[in-house]
């Protein structure tokens, strides 16, 4: 059978491609692409909380906090991996978005203001997260959908750890009910858009569906994270900033209002603000981790001669 | 949330990845960890390290955090030498030589169960 006749068999057939399979070189470069982009969000996504970790109230938050973080660090080496058996080199990948060619998700351009933000980014950020990854778990490249039940498995206890924080914030004075509520109004909207623009908007979606890279577009992801997410907003006694939103009978979903595209793309394109930060931030931190790398390598080297 | 790169109305989506500046980095390993006694080492992932000694040790804090596993091998990539039947199949078709399935033996049924 022809590569590309193969191919094609494999995936309407549910099964996997795998790396050393012939691929159409366009799924080859969009994998390449999302991965990336994926890697790079898990690695940038370790900031807004550490920002955090030396002000945790107590030494259990601060100890599940780094636990958090550190398992982000460690999602952020899996996608690096999985992109790596499609024949790119890790540290380019890095370069690209240190150079500001290679993008991450917008969410973690936004800033964290109070200690609720931990508990919101949780609940609603790795929330949202859980929802795309649950998906992409069965995606069509068999690197990249291992990498989503690994990663899948630990990102429950990021969502939970976030939800139960705000249960007890919610459960506590009026000022700790009103930063809740006060997180959740920040964070609303900017969840919704980490799906991503609007079906009708997003050029590509055909292309990945028919490719099993994506198994569910934007719009009806976005809706069943929605779905989900306001019986629990009820639970806490928090208000979901949107007028608009309220149940449908005929459609069996919530009906939500529109978002803010202009704001979405505004911090895309580099002015959220928190991106330069961001951005430079990671050089730094690689940029000091030099000294680190460069004295493992010694290291090795030494061994090795003395074994020799 | 998705992670394909949203391509703003207007721009067309970059997909070349030409890099200037960037290092070569540490050898990859391949990391394969026995979940509990009595079974098999399992492909878990992979890593890069420097030598086996901090592969290992890099192995134990990404791969095994929460009791994964009892027992980890690291096998450095480039050593890893493949073969894939199922590319070969045209050539050699194992489901040709039947008579190597146990299935297609016929017992009589007073014979019980074998």
């Amino acid at each position: 059978m022809a590569p590309p006749a193969r191919f094609q068999e494999i995936i309407d057939s549910e099964s996997k491609i795998e790396p050393s399979d012939w691929m159409p070189e366009g799924y080859r470069k969009t994998l390449i692409r999302q991965i990336a982009q994926h890697a790079h969000s898990e690695v940038i996504g370790m900031q807004p909380e550490g920002n955090w970790i030396t002000r945790a109230p107590s030494l259990h938050r601060k100890a599940i906090l780094m636990a958090k973080v550190q398992d982000e660090a460690g999602h952020g080496l899996y996608l690096y991996s999985a992109a790596e058996t499609l024949g790119v080199k890790r540290n380019d990948l890095q370069e690209l978005l240190h150079q500001g060619k290679h993008k991450y998700s917008s969410i973690f351009n936004y800033p964290t203001l109070s200690w609720a933000d931990m508990g919101t980014i949780g609940w609603l950020v790795d929330g949202a997260a859980i929802t795309n990854q649950v998906m992409l778990t069965r995606c069509s490249y068999g690197p990249y959908s291992r990498a989503m039940v690994r990663i899948c498995k630990e990102e429950s206890f990021h969502q939970r750890q976030g939800y139960e924080l705000l249960i007890r914030l919610c459960q506590g004075s009026e000022e700790q009910k009103a930063m809740a509520q006060d997180a959740i109004d920040r964070w609303w909207w900017p969840s919704l858009m980490m799906f991503g623009p609007n079906d009708s908007d997003s050029p590509h979606t055909e292309q990945s569906m028919a490719w099993k890279i994506k198994r569910v577009t934007n719009d009806d992801l976005r809706q069943q994270f929605v779905d989900m997410t306001v019986p629990q907003a009820d639970y806490l006694g928090l208000r979901i900033p949107d007028p608009d939103l309220k149940w449908n009978e005929e459609r069996g979903h919530y009906d939500f209002g529109p978002i803010d595209w202009e704001e979405f793309w505004r911090v895309v394109r580099g002015s959220g603000p928190m991106n330069r930060d961001r951005v430079e931030h990671k050089k730094r931190a690689w940029d000091e981790g030099t000294w680190v790398r460069e004295a493992a390598s010694a290291h090795a080297a030494k061994q090795q001669r003395r074994a020799a | 949330m998705t992670y394909d790169v949203p391509v703003a109305p207007g721009e067309k989506a970059e997909l070349e990845e030409r890099v200037e500046g960037s290092s070569e980095g540490w050898p990859m390993w391949e990391v394969f960890v026995r979940a509990r006694r009595g079974i098999s080492h399992v492909h878990i992932g992979s890593l890069h390290a420097p030598d086996a000694r901090t592969a290992l040790q890099n192995a134990r804090d990404v791969y095994t955090r929460r009791g994964e596993g009892v027992s980890v091998w690291v096998v450095p990539s480039s050593e890893v030498s493949a073969f894939e039947p199922e590319a070969a199949a045209e050539y050699v078709d194992a489901n040709e030589k039947v008579y190597r399935l146990a299935t297609t033996y016929e017992i009589p049924e007073e014979v019980g169960q074998m």
